[in-house]
C-alpha cells in the first residue's frame, strides 16, 4: 500500500490533482492510501513552496501546478 | 543557422515547435495589423456607424476584445517560458542570505518573473522565512508578485504604449521595495502567527533544479496560456463591455470633474475604493482605458488599478493564516500609502 498525499489548501488545481492521482491508481490497479493535506503547517513541513504538491511514501515528487498524467502514473508505478 | 548543442529531447520535436511558433507569430501579426479594418467592417455589416453612441460602443468592443486577447496570448506565452527559469525554490536560493536593501530590490524584481498564485502565498511566505530571508525582503516579493504581472504589463503596453507600461513597472517596483523596507524596519516579526515563529530561521535546502528542454519550456508556456486565458477571459469580456458602455454613452470630460488631476482627493478615494474590490488586471484595464478617454487622470486611475490588484480581500484571508491582524493592517497601510504616492506622481508627471 502506497501512502500518497496531495498537499494543497483547496484551490481548483489541488482538487484536480487528487482526481488525477485517483484515476491513475485505478487505471494502473495500484493500491494507494490517499490523503489530502490541507493544514498549512504540515504542508510547509514538507518544504513545499507552491501548491499543489504530491508526496509518495514520504517523498515530495512534485510541487507547483498540475503534472502530466503520464508522470503521475510513472511515480505511482515506481518502487 | 548555427548548430546549437541539443541536450535532450528529439531534434524533430524541437523543429516542429520552432516552425509552429514562427507560424503562430505570423498569423498573430496578420490579425493584429488588421484590427481596425475588422471592427470597421463588422459594424458596417451590422448597419451601424461610429457616429452613433451604440455604433461607437460596439466598435470599441469589437476592436478591443481581439486586441486584448491577442496581446494576452503572446505575453502570457513568453512569460510562461521565462518563468520556467525561476521556480520558487530557485528564487528562494537567490534571495537567501541577502540583507535589507539589496535584498528588497532583488526580491521585488524576482517577483515579476517567479510564477505566483495567491493560493500558494502562505507556503511561499513560510518557505522564504524558513530560509532565513528577512521579513521585509519577503514582503517586497509578496507585494511585487501579484501587482506587476505579465497580464497588467501586456495590457498597459497595448493600450497606452511603452511609456505608461514602463512607468507602471518602475513605480510598482518602487512601491514593493519601499514597502518591504518599511515593514522590515518596523520589526514586525512578533506579529507572525505562533506556529510560523516556531519554524522560523533555518537554512535553505539547496536548490536542485531539474534540467528542462526547450520543448518542455515551450509546452509550459502553452499550458500557461491555456490556464490564464481560460481563467481571465470572462473578466476581459465583462471589462471591455463595461468599457464600451462608458466609451459610447458617457459624455466627454464627464470624468474630469471628479477623477481629473485637479481633484486632490481623487487619488485617496480611488485607493480606498480599490481595496475591497477584487478583479484581475485583465478585467480592470479596459475600464481604465475608457475612463481615461473621458477625462479621468491617468495617475488616479492607475492608483485605483494597483489598489484593486495588489490589495485584495481573498489574499488577506489567505495570509491571515500566517500573519496576525496588526501585521496585515501594517501591510495594507504601507502598500496603500505607496500606491497613493504613485498616483500623485503619475498625475504630476503626465
Amino acid at each position: 500500500m502506497k501512502q500518497v498525499k496531495v498537499l494543497g489548501t483547496g484551490c481548483a488545481k489541488c482538487k484536480a490533482l487528487v482526481e488525477m492521482v485517483r484515476q491513475a491508481a485505478d487505471a494502473g490497479g495500484i493500491a494507494i492510501e490517499l490523503e489530502k493535506v490541507e493544514d498549512m503547517a504540515r504542508i510547509v513541513g514538507f518544504g513545499v513552496m507552491s501548491t499543489p504538491g504530491l508526496v509518495i511514501d514520504g517523498k515530495v515528487v512534485h510541487a507547483g501546478g498540475l503534472p502530466d498524467a503520464a508522470k503521475v502514473a510513472a511515480w505511482l508505478q515506481q518502487g | 543557422m548555427s548548430n546549437l548543442p541539443v541536450t535532450m529531447g528529439t531534434p524533430h520535436r524541437e523543429l516542429r515547435w520552432a516552425a509552429g511558433i514562427v507560424l503562430a507569430a505570423a498569423i498573430w501579426w496578420g490579425l493584429y495589423a488588421n484590427l481596425t479594418a475588422f471592427a470597421d467592417f463588422a459594424i458596417a455589416q451590422l448597419g451601424l456607424t461610429r457616429a452613433s453612441a451604440l455604433g461607437e460602443a460596439v466598435h470599441f468592443f469589437l476592436f478591443d476584445t481581439p486586441k486584448v486577447l491577442l496581446l494576452l496570448c503572446s505575453i502570457v506565452f513568453v512569460m510562461g517560458v521565462i518563468q520556467t527559469f525561476f521556480a520558487p525554490e530557485r528564487t528562494r536560493a537567490l534571495l537567501a542570505g541577502r540583507r535589507l536593501g539589496i535584498g528588497n530590490v532583488l526580491a521585488a524584481t524576482l517577483g515579476i518573473v517567479t510564477p505566483f498564485c495567491s493560493c500558494s502565498a502562505v507556503p511561499l511566505f513560510i518557505g522564504f522565512l524558513s530560509a532565513g530571508i528577512p521579513l521585509g525582503v519577503t514582503f517586497s516579493f509578496l507585494i511585487a508578485a501579484p501587482m506587476i504581472n505579465e497580464v497588467a504589463l501586456a495590457l498597459l503596453f497595448g493600450m497606452f504604449g511603452w511609456k505608461v507600461a514602463g512607468l507602471y513597472l518602475g513605480l510598482g517596483l518602487l512601491v514593493a521595495i519601499v514597502s518591504g523596507l518599511v515593514i522590515g524596519r518596523l520589526k514586525m516579526e512578533r506579529h507572525l502567527e505562533d506556529w510560523v515563529q516556531a519554524i522560523q530561521a533555518g537554512t535553505a535546502p539547496g536548490y536542485e533544479g531539474t534540467a528542462q528542454t526547450w520543448v518542455e519550456r515551450a509546452e509550459t508556456g502553452l499550458n500557461h496560456v491555456r490556464d490564464i486565458v481560460a481563467r481571465v477571459w470572462p473578466y476581459i469580456i465583462a471589462g471591455i463591455a463595461l468599457g464600451a458602455g462608458i466609451h459610447g454613452y458617457v459624455p466627454e470630460d464627464f470624468m474630469a470633474s471628479f477623477m481629473g488631476r485637479d481633484v486632490w482627493w481623487a487619488v485617496p478615494a480611488a485607493v480606498v475604493l480599490g481595496v475591497p474590490m477584487y478583479t484581475n488586471a485583465a478585467g480592470i484595464i479596459p475600464v481604465v482605458e475608457a475612463l481615461i478617454g473621458k477625462g479621468a487622470a491617468l495617475g488616479t486611475v492607475l492608483a485605483f488599478m494597483m489598489s484593486v490588484i495588489a490589495l485584495s480581500a481573498p489574499e488577506m484571508i489567505i495570509l491571515r493564516k500566517a500573519l496576525k491582524p496588526p501585521l496585515i493592517a501594517c501591510f495594507v497601510g504601507v502598500v496603500a500609502c505607496g500606491i497613493l504616492l504613485v498616483g500623485y506622481i503619475f498625475n504630476a508627471v503626465l
